[in-house]
C-alpha cells in the first residue's frame, strides 16, 4: 500500500508538473463540447431548393409556400425551366429542384392524378436522402390538405383514410444537440484517457527512467496501479466537467441516475486505461503508441454509433462492434442521460465493461518486462 | 547535394526501422475506406419496432404483414400494455412503436377513418424522423391497395431522381475525405513528432553543430513522409478505383499534382508545430486537437458546414483540407479540370506560404 502511496505521489506530481498538458486536459473539453455539437449538426436544414414552377397556379403557389414555411428548404432559385435550375445544382447553389409541370392544378382535378419531378444533387448521400424524404412528406401532406378540400369528409367521404398522429418521446422538439452532447462526451472521456495513458509508460522507456524504476523492487502490479489511479481521477475530473457544461450551455439534465451514470463511467475508464496501459507497454516510442492509439480509437468512434446507427450496419461489422467499448459507453451515456435507462437496463453493458477491463488490465500487467 | 541525400537516407533509415508504425501507416487508407465504404450508412434499416395491436382485427393484421414485410423494420414483439412501450425504448432496443387502437377496421370500413398512433423514441432526432417518414409511406401505401376498387382521388405522384450518384453511394463523399485525413495524419503529426523527438532526445544539437545547412536538416526530414504520402494516395485511389467502383473522372495527372501541393501544405504544417513546442506529447496533442479534428470537422465530408454557425463557416476557411477535400471531389467526381479550380490551389499556396514564412521566421538555430 505504502509503495502505491508513493508512486501516485510520484504520477501527480509528474502531471501537474507538465502545465500544456494539464491546461489542455480540462480546456479542451469545454472548447470541445462547445464547437463539436455546433458543427456536428446532421440536423439537415437550409437545403438549396430551386423551383421550376410551369403551372403558376393556385396550387403550385400553395405548394410552394408550404415548402418554405417548413424551415428545411431555402428558396435559392426560381426558374423557368430545368435546365436552368439544372446549372445552379452544378454550381452547387442548390441542392434540389422542383419542377411543378404545366396544367399541375388541372390534371389533379380532373384527371384525378398529376406527377411532380424531383431532382436531387445526390453526391451527399445523407442530405440528398434526407432532404428528399422530407420533401415528398411535405408533398405527401399537402397531397392530403387538397384531398380533405376537394371532397367530403369524414364518414361521408367514399375513401378510408388512416391517420397517422407521431409521436416524439423523450425529444419532442428533435433538437439533435440532445443527441449529439452525450455521445461527445463518451468520445472525449475516451481520448484523454486513451491518450495519456498510452504515452505515459512508453515515455519513461524513451526517455529512461523506466529503468530506475525497474531496479527497484516494485510489484509489477503495483506499477500498472500507480499509472492507473492517476489518470482514472483525470478522466473523471473531465466528465465532471463535460456533465457541467452539458447543463450549463445546452441544459442538458440526466434523466436517470447520475451515480448510474459514474459507475459506469469509472467502470469503462478502467478498460481504456487499460487498453493504453497495454498499447504503452508494446511499443518503444511515444510516436509509435500514439500512432497504434489513434489507429484503434479511429475504428472505435467511427463504428460506435456516434453518427450513424448500428443497427443499419452490416452483420460483419455489428459482431465488430460488440468488442469496442466505446459503442457501449456512447449507447449508456444516451439511455441514462435521455432516457432515464435503470441499473437493469444497462446491466448486461456493464458487466462486458467490467470483462473488458480485467482483460486488459491483466495483459497490461503481464506485458510489462522490467528486463528488456 | 551528396550531404543532402545522406541526411534523407538516415531519415529513411528512421522510419522504415519502426515497423509498427510504418504498418499503421499503410494499413489506416485500407481500414478506413472499408469502414466508410462498407460499415456506415446513413439509411436506416433493421430497425426493431414494437406492436401494439389492441384492434387484433384484418386491417391492424393487414398492415402489421405489411411493415414486416419492408425491410425497414423488423417486429420485435407483440404487447398490450403501453406502459412497456418506456420500458422497452429505456433498454434502448426498439426505436418506434406503432399503436392500433381498439376497433381499428370497424372504424376504417364504417366511418372511413381511422388513426394509428406512432410513437418514436427521438433521443436520435434523425432516425426518429426518417422511421416515420418510411411508416408514414408505408400507411399511404396501405390505404391506397384498399381503396383500390374506388381508387384514392387527387393523387400526386412524386418522380425523383437522385444526380450523379443514383444509389446514394456514400463513396463520392468519403474517398476524397479519407485521402485529405490520411495525408493530414501522415504529414503532420509524423513530421512535427519526428522533429520534436529529436529535441527531446538531445539528438538535435549534435545535428545543429555538424556542418550541415540546419534548414536541410528539417527539410531532408519532410522527404521520406512526402513519399510515404504518395504511396498513400496511390493506395487509397487503387481500393477506391476497384473495390468501391468509384472511377477518376478527370485528370490523373492533375489529381497527382493537387496532392502533391497539399502534402507540402502539411509538412510545412507539421514543420511549423515542431518549431513552436519542444516535448513530443505537446506537438502530438496539437497536432491532433488542433489540426485533426478541424479536419474531420471543418473539410465537409463528415458534416455539412452549410449547417454550422456562421464564425464556424468563416473559420473553415483556414482549413486546408476544405480546400484540398472540394479539389479531390471537383476532379474524381465532376470531371472538372484546372479551371475549376485554380481558385482552391490558389488558396492552399497561400497558406502554405504564410506557414513557410512563419516558420523560418521562428526558427532558432540554438538550443534554449
Amino acid at each position: 500500500m505504502r509503495t502505491i502511496r508513493f508512486l501516485l505521489q510520484k504520477e501527480f506530481r509528474q502531471i501537474f508538473r507538465n502545465r500544456s498538458i494539464l491546461a489542455m486536459v480540462m480546456v479542451m473539453p469545454i472548447v470541445q463540447l462547445l464547437i463539436l455539437p455546433l458543427a456536428a449538426d446532421y440536423e439537415i436544414k437550409n437545403i438549396n431548393l430551386a423551383v421550376v414552377d410551369e403551372d403558376h397556379s393556385p396550387y403550385s403557389q400553395k405548394l410552394i409556400s408550404k415548402i418554405t414555411s417548413s424551415g428545411y428548404f431555402r428558396l435559392t432559385g426560381f426558374e423557368n425551366n430545368y435546365n436552368e435550375a439544372f446549372r445552379l445544382i452544378e454550381q452547387e447553389k442548390a441542392d434540389i429542384v422542383l419542377q411543378i409541370p404545366p396544367h399541375f392544378e388541372s390534371t389533379l382535378v380532373r384527371e384525378n392524378r398529376s406527377a411532380l419531378f424531383v431532382a436531387v444533387n445526390a453526391i451527399n448521400g445523407t442530405k440528398a436522402s434526407l432532404g428528399g424524404s422530407y420533401l415528398s412528406a411535405i408533398i405527401r401532406n399537402f397531397n392530403g390538405e387538397i384531398r380533405v378540400q376537394l371532397m367530403q369528409p369524414g364518414r361521408f367521404s367514399r375513401v378510408e383514410q388512416v391517420e397517422t398522429p407521431t409521436r416524439f418521446w423523450f425529444n419532442p422538439f428533435l433538437n439533435y444537440h440532445m443527441y449529439m452532447v452525450p455521445g461527445i462526451l463518451a468520445i472525449l472521456v475516451t481520448m484523454i484517457g486513451g491518450f495519456l495513458s498510452a504515452l505515459n509508460i512508453v515515455k519513461e522507456k524513451e526517455v529512461g527512467t523506466i529503468e530506475q524504476i525497474n531496479v527497484t523492487p516494485i510489484h509489477k502490479h503495483h506499477f500498472i496501479l500507480g499509472k492507473l489511479i492517476p489518470f482514472w481521477v483525470l478522466g473523471n475530473i473531465v466528465f465532471i466537467i463535460g456533465l457541467g457544461v452539458s447543463w450549463l450551455v445546452y441544459g442538458i439534465v440526466p434523466q436517470g441516475n447520475i451515480a448510474l451514470l459514474f459507475a459506469f463511467v469509472a467502470v469503462y475508464l478502467l478498460a481504456v486505461l487499460g487498453q493504453g496501459l497495454l498499447v504503452s507497454t508494446l511499443c518503444e516510442t511515444q510516436q509509435q503508441a500514439m500512432f497504434i492509439m489513434f489507429f484503434f480509437m479511429m475504428v472505435f468512434i467511427l463504428m460506435g454509433g456516434l453518427f450513424t446507427s448500428v443497427d443499419s450496419m452490416p452483420d460483419w461489422a455489428r459482431v465488430v462492434v460488440r468488442f469496442n467499448p466505446v459503442s457501449y459507453l456512447i449507447d449508456v451515456m444516451r439511455m441514462v442521460i435521455l432516457k432515464g435507462s435503470n441499473f437493469g437496463d444497462v446491466r448486461q453493458k456493464m458487466t462486458i465493461i467490467a470483462g473488458f477491463a480485467i482483460v486488459l488490465n491483466t495483459l497490461a500487467i503481464l506485458n510489462y518486462r522490467k528486463r528488456s | 547535394m551528396k550531404q543532402f541525400l545522406a541526411f534523407v537516407r538516415k531519415e529513411f533509415a528512421h522510419v522504415i526501422r519502426d515497423r509498427k508504425t510504418l504498418l499503421i501507416l499503410f494499413g489506416m487508407p485500407v481500414v478506413q475506406i472499408l469502414i466508410f465504404g462498407f460499415a456506415l450508412t446513413n439509411e436506416v434499416k433493421n430497425t426493431s419496432i414494437l406492436i401494439v395491436d389492441h384492434a387484433k382485427d384484418v386491417a391492424s393484421q393487414q398492415l402489421i404483414t405489411k411493415i414486416e414485410a419492408s425491410q425497414y423494420f423488423e417486429v420485435q414483439r407483440s404487447i398490450l400494455s403501453p406502459q412497456e412501450i418506456n420500458k422497452a425504448f429505456q433498454e434502448g432496443v426498439v426505436k418506434v412503436a406503432v399503436v392500433f387502437p381498439v376497433g381499428f377496421n370497424e372504424s376504417l370500413k364504417h366511418e372511413n377513418s381511422a388513426s394509428v398512433q406512432l410513437l418514436a423514441d427521438a433521443s436520435d432526432p434523425n432516425t426518429a424522423t426518417t422511421l416515420t417518414n418510411y411508416l408514414g409511406a408505408i400507411i399511404e401505401d396501405f390505404q391506397s391497395a384498399n381503396n383500390e376498387l374506388n381508387e384514392t382521388p387527387y393523387n400526386i405522384s412524386t418522380e425523383t431522381r437522385m444526380l450523379y450518384n443514383p444509389q446514394l453511394q456514400g463513396a463520392h463523399n468519403f474517398v476524397p475525405g479519407v485521402m485529405a485525413l490520411v495525408l493530414m495524419l501522415v504529414c503532420v503529426m509524423m513530421t512535427a513528432v519526428s522533429i520534436v523527438r529529436e529535441k527531446e532526445t538531445g539528438t538535435m544539437e549534435i545535428l545543429l553543430v555538424s556542418p550541415f545547412k540546419p534548414l536541410l536538416v528539417i527539410v531532408s526530414k519532410a522527404i521520406p513522409y512526402l513519399l510515404l504520402s504518395l504511396i498513400n494516395v496511390i493506395s487509397i485511389l487503387l481500393l477506391s478505383v476497384f473495390v468501391l467502383d468509384l472511377p477518376v473522372k478527370g485528370s490523373i495527372i492533375l489529381l497527382f499534382a493537387e496532392s502533391i501541393l497539399f502534402i507540402i501544405t502539411c509538412l510545412t504544417m507539421g514543420i511549423f508545430i515542431s518549431v513552436k513546442t519542444s516535448s513530443q506529447q505537446v506537438a502530438m496533442l496539437i497536432s491532433l486537437m488542433g489540426m485533426l479534428l478541424p479536419t474531420i470537422l471543418f473539410s465537409g465530408f463528415m458534416f455539412p458546414i452549410e449547417n454550422m454557425p456562421v464564425a464556424l463557416q468563416i473559420f473553415s476557411n483556414v482549413v486546408p483540407a476544405k480546400w484540398f477535400y472540394i479539389i479531390v471531389k471537383s476532379i474524381m467526381i465532376k470531371g472538372m479540370g484546372f479551371g475549376g479550380i485554380w481558385k482552391e490551389s490558389l488558396i492552399l499556396c497561400l497558406i502554405t506560404l504564410f506557414l513557410l514564412v512563419v516558420s523560418l521566421k521562428s526558427f532558432k538555430i540554438r538550443l534554449s
